[in-house]
């Protein structure tokens, strides 16, 4: 079953042109990582996929989906005064058709807290809580606002290995057990490979789309290794 | 100590110092309120900018001799505070350029109109005045204190029938936009309510002093809380206890209101600075 297609899509700022003749179809379940050069406008496509940004030409069709979004760490203020429950709780701020929370609100924030094992933190401070931490809070809060697909904007940078690791394999458990398509931004090539079943690659235009294991032979595979992206060969 | 509570309860027998308490303890919680959101969001100095737009308005209206100068003085901080909290990353002029110049610039268009137009032979007690507010408050009529009722009673609505959004827009906007909800919309009405509390401080605290009543509270309570709905509680008491003392206390001892108000705040940052260290 078919959640996003996007058709020729092409992306920019005021007239500029980032990235174009996009075209990917994302299925239930699946794991997929979009890669590409610094500038490339993969923060571009994630803004058009929210919703946040108008495709200059082109369509993207995702129905009346809710996308759980995870924004890159810089976005987030460090010093923010919030527990870590206000914080997952915020995620359903957008889908509450009063002005405030119910029990139902309550319960999937607490499931989706349980979810991420962190429903023992839930009183603490979230700017006390470490990198790892910090984002498996707002792992929860993306948990609480879709409804069973992720998209996620450089989720591991600046986590050190073991909390990297750790965070790959709580993605690739909610793909699996929960059956959540996920659609994650990554500059790490290796882990891509590892756990993704497909592989986005775009500059500026799309490079290649397909399966992570057709990915390797392509064109598209050869010319991220030499432009020095990070590659094992 | 019984000679403090007679004299207080004699001077609360003139409706004046009912007045001045009842609006000052409305602003100081309305501001604080505002605050938290102003300072988490970077935009403390807002509040400085946009009183002193307000006494650029009030001079426009002194000069055009308009008795209600709301009716200027509203409309054109309203406008200011939308252009200032709602520009675009791409603006052309940047954030704090747009601010600090906006904010000097009303205020010296202000005092050249008041001296190139001069109303009363004292400029200096009018602008002095209008400053430091410190006169504002002890002659407010019936009327200005339901106006001021009815614009405190619609921002706290605001406040708590949007709290959850409101959270959600200031700790992070684009995660709120994702989930659907209009941030435009909303950074629009945090703008129109910087306005209106703003104006409604002129009366207490003065242009120059507006901005204390904003931020002092704010990152006090933050100084010791750790959550949201703390820091916002916590913040709204310190303000009104703040503004409550220092308005006695200024009646008391014959000083000014406004700075007496804002050196309530200070001696409250300075007590919760102490309280935060001794907790660690």
């Amino acid at each position: 079953m078919s959640q996003i297609i996007c058709k020729n899509v092409s992306l920019g700022y005021e007239g500029h042109i980032v990235t174009k003749n996009i075209n990917f179809e994302v299925n239930k379940g699946d794991y997929i990582c979009i890669v590409g050069e610094n500038g490339s406008g993969k923060s571009t496509l994630v803004k058009a996929l929210l919703g946040l940004l108008k495709p200059f030409s082109g369509s993207i069709d995702k129905g009346s989906i809710r996308i759980g979004y995870l924004p890159q760490q810089t976005e987030i203020q460090s010093d923010f005064p919030a527990s870590v429950r206000e914080v997952v709780v915020s995620g359903c701020s957008g889908s509450i058709s009063g002005f405030f929370y119910g029990k139902k609100e309550r319960n999937i924030a607490l499931n989706c807290m349980k979810k991420m094992r962190i429903d023992n933190l839930a009183t603490k401070s979230f700017r006390e809580l470490s990198g790892g931490q910090k984002q498996r809070v707002l792992l929860a809060r993306a948990l609480c606002a879709a409804d069973d697909i992720l998209l996620l904007d450089e989720p591991v940078t600046g986590l050190d290995p073991a909390v990297t690791t750790e965070l790959y394999k709580i993605l690739k458990k909610l793909n699996h057990d929960d059956d959540m398509t996920i659609i994650m931004v990554s500059h790490d090539i290796n882990s891509a490979l590892k756990y993704a079943t497909k592989i986005l690659h775009i500059g500026h235009s799309q490079l290649f789309f397909g399966d992570s294991s057709e990915y390797l032979k392509s064109d598209a595979a050869k010319l991220f290794s030499r432009s020095g992206g990070k590659k094992n060969e | 100590m019984s000679n403090l509570i007679s004299a207080i309860s004699g001077y609360m027998a003139y409706p004046f110092v009912r007045y001045a308490l009842i609006v000052g303890v409305l602003i100081a919680l309305c501001s604080s309120l505002l605050g938290v959101i102003l300072v988490l969001k970077r935009y403390s100095f807002i509040g400085d900018g946009l009183s002193n737009v307000t006494f650029g308005a009030l001079s426009i209206a002194t000069v055009l001799r308009i008795n209600n100068e709301m009716i200027i003085v509203l409309p054109i901080t309203v406008i200011c505070a939308i252009i200032l909290l709602c520009a675009k990353s791409s603006a052309k002029i940047k954030g704090d350029s747009a601010l600090a110049m906006t904010s000097v610039g009303t205020l010296a268009i202000g005092y050249l109109l008041m001296n190139i137009f001069p109303v009363s032979s004292n400029i200096n007690g009018d602008v002095c005045g209008t400053l430091f507010g410190s006169t504002l408050i002890l002659t407010l009529s019936l009327s200005d204190v339901w106006l001021c009722i009815c614009l405190s009673a619609a921002v706290i609505a605001v406040f708590v029938l949007f709290y959850h959004k409101i959270f959600a827009i200031t700790f992070d906007e684009s995660f709120a936009a994702s989930t659907g909800i209009k941030v435009g919309f909303f950074n629009m009405l945090i703008a129109v309510i910087c306005a209106v509390i703003i104006v409604l401080a002129m009366n207490l605290a003065g242009s120059l002093l507006t901005s204390a009543l904003i931020v002092f509270p704010a990152i006090s309570a933050m100084r010791v809380f750790k959550s949201f709905r703390g820091v916002i509680i916590c913040s709204a008491v310190l303000s009104v206890v703040c503004a409550a003392a220092g308005i006695l206390a200024s009646i008391l001892f014959s000083t000014p209101v406004g700075s007496t108000v804002v050196a309530a705040d200070i001696i409250a940052f300075a007590i919760f600075c102490v309280i935060s260290r001794l907790k660690q």
